[in-house]
């Protein structure tokens, strides 16, 4: 059985946690995500959860690390500023490998900018946002039922892989209300379970692994003592300064990524089997291209569409693909052009990339969208 | 049982020596925190320790409990996490002046208001040590600092008043030298179920000491034997002898108070409940 709702995307991530098994929530108040805040204040505790406003977006991502160590499901939501702030402990949670999930509903900025207009400003930050070599996971929604879907899916990366998974919203898909139609129940949704340990409490290493290079996570009080910190560390998880743990590291925090990338990479091709030309977009950016893509059709022009679901890593390997079938490729984002600069540099040179960024607050309409097409598609 | 067996027992094997100064009151903090768990009977597992950043924090890595070494001033949201999330665990912080009154203040404040029942043992040594001596929120006035070559010119945060202020339900101060009280005020935080500090004076004869002509780590113990004053006899000085004092023991207490997971409890019945 099944329930038709007309739900919101901030909504839709709420019942995604809730049924992916999320049982701790710590946020901090800030539109464009407030209603996942709200949402899981209410909900959570219907199902033995907890929820915690904290005192800033800070202690909001540190609250939650310390919730997912002792073995919970975690995730905490913010905006543009908010995500800024969570940037220190969002690279903790990648160096001591915490699984969490962030989600971050853009808004325009830099700084406080136009709140809460709709922006993809943020995507370069989602990669980069943290200091030092990292790597990390970000997902990005296009519509209201598919936030149910890939929030399941971010927990599901995040506790196979221990790494944290950002949920990249924007306020077009936070706040749009689309039809959904969601189970009466979860109890048929599969529960992402970690890595547990298969040696005694005694022999535990808390960060060897084997061939997955994913360490086993066993919760705070579960019998298994271990010590998690934000420095370089080996496999016992102490403190190591040396040059070559330094490397050891950050290897397999990348090829624990990078190893996996066909397991994590979800991408949908809209149109592309006979497209001569391709718009890469994501999110909510990509609304306007299903309608321009069909009206550009009718005149002729063979034009389809790669929408990137995970934006991080970069689906390098579906983007050189469709750059040796097309003429030419648009990067539609509702920014000044950022995801653009990791298109081209994939494509290097094959085809000609053009960036249709649009930063004036605004989603572009299918029309814009087609006069784009038109003018560079040829 | 002996500092050897109290050692073999508590401190992960091959972890020490530890990274402090001769002369530096941590360790002996270090060791009334795992006095006070002993004293307890409680069981390791049972137990997880959280700190920040700094000479302090650094603890939580010697420790053979369930350990966070998180990041400067985060000890405490961190440390919410946990015990919201297993609250059967006793959740005890380790933090010294900067990490807690500095970056950390709005989490210190906050936790106290909130009741949560988590010990917070701040090592208080004035300085920032491991970053070579810059003052903090408790360098005494008119103290010098790698920052402050003049002395400095802003007044000292009274963590336990702080504390008190914001909600704090067991507030408690002794020094590395007062180390049996010290030892006995953590086991009281532990057993309080509420927001508890347990401020331990430290001394940093490398940082503090040589810029403020403080003399060696003898001098400063003295300095804390002399100083501190327990908290009867405090009361008792005029206002002339109380200056440069400071009390230590029991500070506050206060029992009837609700503490914040077991609120929480109460919450998610309500919910379950569909009130």
């Amino acid at each position: 059985m099944s329930r038709k709702l007309l739900l919101q995307g901030n909504q839709a991530v709420v019942e995604g946690a809730i049924a992916a098994g999320c049982r701790f929530f710590g946020g901090y108040p800030i539109t464009p995500s407030t209603e996942v805040a709200e949402g899981l204040s209410k909900e959570l505790p219907k199902v033995g959860g907890k929820f915690v406003q904290m005192e800033d977006e800070i202690a909001s991502i540190g609250s939650v690390i310390g919730a997912s160590l002792a073995g919970k499901k975690v995730m905490t939501a913010t905006s543009g500023p908010g995500f800024s702030l969570k940037q220190e402990l969002l690279g903790y949670a990648c160096i001591a490998e915490v699984p969490l999930v962030l989600v971050n509903v853009q808004r325009v900025g830099p700084s406080t900018g136009q709140p809460t207009s709709p922006s993809q400003g943020d995507v370069m930050q989602a990669k980069w946002g943290t200091h030092g070599d990292h790597d990390l996971i970000a997902l990005t929604p296009g519509s209201v039922p598919e936030c149910f879907d890939v929030t399941i899916k971010a927990y599901e990366l995040s506790e196979k892989y221990r790494v944290p998974v950002v949920l990249l919203m924007d306020e077009v898909i936070g706040h749009m209300r689309e039809k959904i139609e969601l189970p009466d129940n979860y109890d048929s949704i599969k529960q992402p379970m970690r890595k547990q340990p298969t040696v005694k409490p005694e022999d535990f290493k808390a960060y060897a692994t084997d061939e997955t290079l994913i360490p086993a996570m066993p919760a705070f009080g579960s019998g298994y003592r271990w010590h998690v910190t934000g420095l370089v560390h080996d496999e016992t998880g102490f403190p190591k300064g040396t040059p070559a743990a330094t490397v050891e590291s950050t290897n397999r925090l990348h090829d624990k990524i990078y190893n996996n990338i066909d397991d994590i990479s979800m991408v949908e091709n809209y149109k592309m089997d006979d497209a001569e030309y391709c718009i890469v977009t994501f999110g909510g950016a990509s609304r306007a291209c299903y309608e321009a893509i069909d009206m550009a059709r009718k005149e002729g022009i063979k034009v389809g569409m790669l929408r990137a679901i995970t934006v991080w890593p970069f689906p390098a390997k579906q983007v050189k693909a469709i750059a040796a079938k097309v003429k030419g490729i648009l990067v539609h984002e509702l920014n000044y052009g950022q995801y653009v600069q990791e298109v081209e540099r994939v494509v290097a040179g094959k085809v000609p990339v053009h960036g249709y960024g649009v930063y004036n607050n605004e989603p572009a309409t299918p029309e814009q969208v087609l006069a784009k097409i038109k003018e560079t598609c040829k | 049982m002996n500092g050897e067996q109290i050692i073999d027992k508590y401190f992960r094997p091959g972890r020490l020596p530890h990274i402090w100064c001769p002369g530096c009151g941590h360790g002996v903090i270090t060791g009334c925190i795992v006095k006070a768990v002993d004293k307890l009977g409680l069981s390791k597992d049972d137990v997880a320790v959280v700190s920040g950043i700094g000479c302090s924090s650094r603890a939580s890595g010697y420790l053979d409990f369930n350990t966070v070494h998180s990041a400067h001033g985060r000890a405490l949201p961190v440390a919410t996490g946990v015990k919201m999330a297993n609250p059967k665990l006793n959740v005890i912080v380790v933090t010294g002046d900067g990490d807690a009154a500095a970056i950390g203040g709005n989490h210190f404040i906050h936790a106290a208001r909130r009741n949560i029942n988590i010990t917070v043992v701040l090592y208080n040594n004035s300085i920032y040590g491991m970053t070579g001596g810059q003052y903090s929120p408790t360098t005494p006035l008119h103290a010098k600092a790698t920052t402050a070559p003049y002395g400095t010119i802003e007044r000292t945060f009274d963590m336990a008043e702080l504390a008190k202020a914001a909600g704090a339900t067991f507030v408690a101060r002794a020094t590395s030298f007062h180390a049996t009280m010290l030892q006995d005020l953590i086991a009281k935080g532990i057993q309080h179920n509420g927001f508890s500090l347990i401020e331990a004076v430290s001394a940093c004869p490398t940082s503090y000491g040589r810029q403020n002509k403080a003399g060696g780590p003898a001098d400063m113990m003295k300095w804390q034997r002399d100083h501190g004053v327990p908290v009867a006899a405090y009361e008792k000085l005029s206002a002339e002898d109380k200056a440069g004092k400071f009390p230590i023991g029991v500070l506050y207490e206060v029992e009837g108070v609700q503490e914040y997971t077991a609120a929480y409890d109460e919450l998610i019945a309500k919910a379950k409940g569909g009130k």
